[in-house]
């Protein structure tokens, strides 16, 4: 098992500083806090609300997900396959899930610390008011966990294709329909065509509906599981993928 | 050691590598040759656990690749085609991330980096990231990773391809060096390379083994072996048909220039021409000695169709 650790923290680590030695984690942390705070400000009416919460700052994090998460998790394989990297990574002594679990750590962690910069927000709300610390808090984890199977998408869809702006697009597209499974247009939709039941089941894997349980403040088990899964199956669909497409 | 049993790799429809069989032992050198496409870097990567055979196994050092790939792979160093690297990393941080995964820490740790990097002859370039590196420094950097932890068993495919004549002469440098303590597979198209550091040559074409023994062996089996050329301004009328009436005399060729003599198998004809041709005080200007060429072992066996047989050459000279 330490071994297993050694590997995963090994691949880590090297995945986490590379993305701090080009501008790309730069100009991706300062869209990301942008976007955040135009949103939250100017969309979201978060002074308007005349609410200590942040929920005008949460609600729009899948969306911001939807197409800045994929920018991230599109050069976790990809580019190691157009390089030709994955040869020699994959014939260090580590095994495909090591290498698999370590890179999407980092981008996952990378994610983290995007998400911890929003902290200035939470110093505002409490500036301002009196929050329910323990729902910002319930709202950061969920975040972090949407963010997770968000990147467990793309990781998968990043081994499938050597072409980074491929990989891009599709992350995008299953993320989109990941994240309007939980909509009115497409519930509305699937109603009019599907049995009761498996509306249900559209719904469940909607992370719109997950997310919005947990920002409330509850942090419900059935949640935790389903991003935990949704990670678990899209990760294990990576080494799949990899395996398959290693050679070409 | 490696052993590898019966490999066999298909891609799709395509059977890229044919029931290949060999074993290599420690301090043999086996040079890997074939035309581009015939399956070499196919077989080393499954060497080396990157592609799963479709049947067969390949063993490094008794462990299965298959079955026990960890243990096989860190007995294994691997410098991949084209050498690939992590190119926005310095050689200092790409040598500690591969010492870092082949677990070594601390004061081992930076031994066995200065050990790889004096070895590479990388101090120069220690701190400057990959990408900025030459072609030479960047093969080189791959080397140092694949001889990082001391490996009993080292696969380089093309290690000195595309690099000048200096920088190929250090690369087969540092292979000679450690041949005789290692297992070494490597894999090249310039045959001059097998002469220089191979003890043992294989070449493949069409997924197949078609030849294996010392480069000498396959030197022999070339058509030119033992051939005497002779170089004349003026080819005296009848000499062709003297020349191949003499003892061990295969066949005679024209080249520019003069008469090449070919010799049946296994014969050496040297001293018979060179004396003849003093006997009848041709005018002969040299006589060449051909030690027989493994390029024209090598294009002759992967490229059975175009070989002049020699018995053909000989009804050439006759009528001439």
């Amino acid at each position: 098992m330490s071994l297993r650790l050694r590997n995963v923290s090994a691949v880590f680590k090297r995945e986490f500083v590379s993305y701090f030695t080009t501008p790309v984690a730069y100009v991706f942390l300062i869209v990301f806090l942008a976007l955040a705070g135009a949103l939250t400000f100017y969309i979201g009416n978060f002074f308007d609300r005349n609410q200590a919460d942040l929920d005008a700052f949460f609600t729009f994090h899948p969306w911001l997900y939807l197409f800045l998460i994929p920018a991230i998790s599109m050069r976790l394989w990809a580019e190691e396959r157009k390089s030709g990297t994955v040869e020699f990574l994959l014939t260090m002594p580590v095994t495909l899930w090591d290498a698999v679990l370590g890179k999407f750590l980092a981008a996952w962690i990378f994610a983290g610390v995007a998400l911890v910069l929003t902290f200035p927000i939470w110093l505002t709300v409490n500036y301002l008011g009196e929050p329910d610390n323990g729902a910002v808090l319930a709202g950061y984890i969920g975040s972090f966990l949407m963010a997770g199977a968000y990147l467990a998408i793309g990781s998968c869809l990043s081994a499938a294709t050597k072409n980074q702006v491929i990989a891009f697009v599709l992350a995008a597209a299953i993320c989109f329909l990941f994240t309007l499974g939980g909509t009115n247009i497409v519930l509305g939709f699937a109603a009019s065509i599907l049995p009761q039941s498996l509306v249900d089941l559209v719904a469940s894997f909607s992370f719109l509906n997950h997310f919005d349980q947990i920002k409330k403040g509850v942090i419900d088990l059935r949640d935790l599981i389903f991003f935990l899964s949704v990670m678990g199956v899209f990760l294990y669909a990576t080494t799949l993928v990899l395996e398959l497409k290693k050679g070409q | 050691m490696i052993e590898v049993q019966s490999l066999t790799k298909d891609f799709g429809p395509i059977r890229a590598v044919d029931h290949v069989t060999f074993t290599v032992s420690k301090g043999e050198v086996l040079g890997f040759l074939g035309p581009n496409g015939a399956g070499k870097s196919t077989t080393m990567k499954m060497i080396t656990g990157f592609l799963a055979p479709t049947s067969g196994a390949a063993k490094v050092c008794g462990h299965d690749v298959e079955s026990d790939p960890i243990a096989a792979k860190r007995r294994l160093g691997y410098l991949p085609e084209g050498a690939p690297l992590y190119v926005d990393m310095t050689p200092a941080a790409f040598l500690r991330f591969v010492a870092g995964i082949r677990g070594f820490k601390g004061a081992e740790q930076k031994r066995r980096i200065d050990r790889a990097v004096q070895m590479a002859q990388l101090e120069t370039v220690y701190n400057q990231p990959i990408d900025t590196l030459s072609k030479g420094f960047k093969r080189r950097v791959g080397l140092a990773q694949a001889l990082l932890h001391d490996p009993e068993v080292l696969v380089l495919d093309e290690p000195t391809d595309g690099l000048d004549p200096n920088q190929k002469h250090d690369v087969r440098e540092i292979i000679r060096e450690m041949a005789p303590e290692k297992t070494i597979i490597i894999s090249t198209h310039i045959l001059e390379e097998v002469d220089a550091i191979c003890t043992r040559a294989i070449i493949i074409a069409a997924g197949k083994v078609v030849a294996d023994g010392t480069p000498k062996d396959l030197e022999a089996r070339s058509r030119t072996h033992q051939a005497v050329t002779l170089k004349m301004r003026a080819v005296p009328a009848a000499a062709q048909q003297m020349l191949v009436a003499l003892p061990g005399v295969e066949a005679i060729e024209t080249v520019p220039g003069g008469l090449r003599v070919l010799p049946k198998p296994g014969e050496v004809i040297y001293s018979t021409v060179e004396g003849f041709v003093r006997d009848k005080a041709w005018p002969v200007d040299d006589i060449i000695f051909a030690r027989g060429h493994l390029e024209d072992v090598f294009r002759e066996i992967t490229r059975p169709g175009e070989r002049r047989p020699a018995t053909a050459a000989a009804a050439e000279g006759a009528r001439a």
